[in-house]
């Protein structure tokens, strides 16, 4: 973000969400609306991860639970499907696999440098005795 | 409208907690959010009645502290809403952490407070500790001498801090007691003269406009803390004298009632004065027309705004005279007083520096008599006479025990 000069912003402890007017914003997806350089959507805070959740869309059943659940709107869901988890916001707190009703889970958490493909490929087997 | 007018006499018997409640119930504020504080209970208490029986269209909001209070109070500020409460003292005290939160997030919020002393020892009565307390959190202070200053600067505060190149919280401050539960004669305004001046509130980047979402109270660091505080202390140092000038102008053509920045009192050929603030400019102002008669051409400078401080206005003000007392009713704690210092700095790069010297008096409602101020004239004619100041620059007033006296 450009240093402005102390007369060079709005006066206030004060930030915009957009650019300019909104309409409709609940009608709006995510990557269509206009975020300012202000909005948190516009900054990654990847760094903040220490271990991430990897998503096996196999055993997912679209419950939605991880949407609902997650505290910082990090499951991308679209037609009540989720597709995927928004990296530059996930904190790595492992609510979303918590909740996670199916058998094996379709989350689980992993090391951050850990491989996605390689761990979909080793992924847990049903568990039976929790079955 | 929803509400009902009450019908006032063109002079109203009131004390200055009432004659606050009453231009509170005036402006039609949206909301107040409170935690009553003796001596300012009635300001809000009042203020609720008028709420209860109709007069007011708004919203009352009963918390759990002073701090919640200020809290409420910025809460729906930033929402975009007409906003005042009141306090004193302990309550102001609590409140100080909002204060600057109130301030640095520029909303416009009026807070009455009714001057009181800090503890400890514990005490109800008049002092300005709560105001100096004040002094530094961004906000602008006007100062109320008697109920229809109190009244008056009400009005005064809500065009000042809701203008848009303002935007700043602004307090109306009155002595405790001797001010706020002393009733006097009020000229009053009907309420369609008096909400015509203050007009309807204009929001400014409100969080009711849903077309135009904003975060309040954000967090900054090194990369952007100091160009807000800068932006705050600009608009403060440029901006706000300006438009208090333009409101004092505008409520005088109104009501005939002229208020100055710094109010003068028999300054023009005055060779000694007292600076002093609250009620104890009225009584200087007797005492000073008592000491012409003794041949002493004494006069008195009143502080109306305290922040931001009049520092050329007192220069000006000051200028012929030859000796000055600065009067701080609240303890300096290990300094010289807040008002000798800022006279003292309006002064030191003028060309005729007049003698300076500070006195503290009237600590948690001791009173400041007539024969105090006789005798203080008379040191200050003293002062002008020997040509340097004769005493300690820092005196003691009216307290008990052997004389106190410092610097």
């Amino acid at each position: 973000m450009a240093k402005k000069g102390w007369d060079e912003f709005e006066i206030g402890a004060m930030l915009r969400t957009f650019d300019g007017k909104i309409d409709d914003i609940a009608g709006t997806q995510q990557e269509d609306r206009a975020y300012s350089e202000n909005s948190s959507y516009t900054a990654s805070v990847a760094d903040w991860r220490l271990i991430k959740p990897i998503f096996n869309k196999d055993y997912c059943i679209d419950c939605q639970f991880c949407w609902i659940y997650c505290p910082d709107v990090s499951i991308i869901a679209r037609d009540k499907k989720l597709i995927g988890v928004d990296m530059d916001h996930c904190k790595g707190c492992g609510i979303c696999v918590e909740v996670c009703p199916t058998n094996p889970k379709s989350l689980l958490m992993f090391p951050e440098q850990a491989d996605e493909e390689t761990e979909i490929a080793s992924w847990p087997k049903k568990d039976e005795e929790e079955a | 409208m929803a509400f009902d007018k009450m019908e006032l006499k063109d002079i109203e018997v009131w004390d200055g907690n009432f004659a606050a409640a009453q231009a509170m119930r005036q402006c039609q504020i949206d909301v107040v959010a409170a935690y009553p504080i003796t001596p300012s209970t009635p300001i809000v208490e009042g203020y609720a009645k008028f709420l209860a029986d109709g007069y007011v269209e708004g919203e009352f909001v009963m918390v759990e502290s002073e701090h919640a209070a200020m809290s409420g109070c910025i809460g729906a500020a930033a929402a975009g809403g007409r906003v005042a409460t009141a306090t004193s003292s302990q309550g102001f005290a609590l409140m100080v952490e909002t204060l600057y939160q109130a301030s640095g997030m520029r909303l416009p919020i009026v807070l009455n407070v009714v001057n009181r002393a800090l503890a400890a020892p514990l005490n109800v009565n008049g002092d300005h500790s709560d105001m100096y307390l004040g002094r530094d959190s961004g906000w602008i202070q006007f100062d109320a001498y008697c109920p229809q200053d109190a009244y008056d600067l009400n009005f005064i505060a809500f065009k000042v801090s809701e203008d848009h190149d303002v935007r700043l919280p602004c307090m109306v401050h009155q002595d405790g007691f001797i001010t706020s539960h002393t009733a006097q004669g009020v000229h009053t305004l009907s309420d369609d003269v008096a909400y015509s001046f203050v007009g309807d509130f204009k929001p400014m980047n409100d969080m009711l406009d849903f077309e135009h979402p904003v975060t309040h109270g954000v967090q900054t660091e090194e990369d952007w803390h100091f160009e807000h505080k800068a932006r705050q202390h600009n608009d403060l140092m440029t901006k706000v004298m300006p438009k208090i000038q333009t409101a004092f102008d505008d409520f005088e053509k109104l009501s005939g009632r002229k208020y100055n920045i710094v109010e003068t009192y028999d300054m023009d050929d005055a060779d000694v004065c007292v600076v002093c603030m609250g009620t104890s400019v009225e009584t200087a102002r007797e005492v000073a027309t008592e000491m012409r008669k003794e041949g002493i051409k004494a006069g008195v400078v009143g502080i109306r705004v305290i922040r931001p401080f009049p520092f050329f206005e007192i220069a000006k003000a000051l200028k012929n005279v030859k000796a000055i007392a600065a009067l701080d009713r609240s303890s300096p704690n290990g300094t010289a007083g807040m008002l000798f210092n800022e006279i003292a700095g309006s002064l030191y790069n003028t060309e005729k520096r007049a003698l300076l010297s500070g006195y503290v008096y009237g600590l948690g409602g001791r009173d400041l008599t007539k024969a105090h101020l006789v005798a203080l004239f008379k040191e200050l004619q003293a002062n002008v006479d020997a040509g340097k100041v004769t005493t300690q620059l820092q005196q003691f007033i009216g307290v008990r025990g052997p004389k106190l006296a410092y610097l």
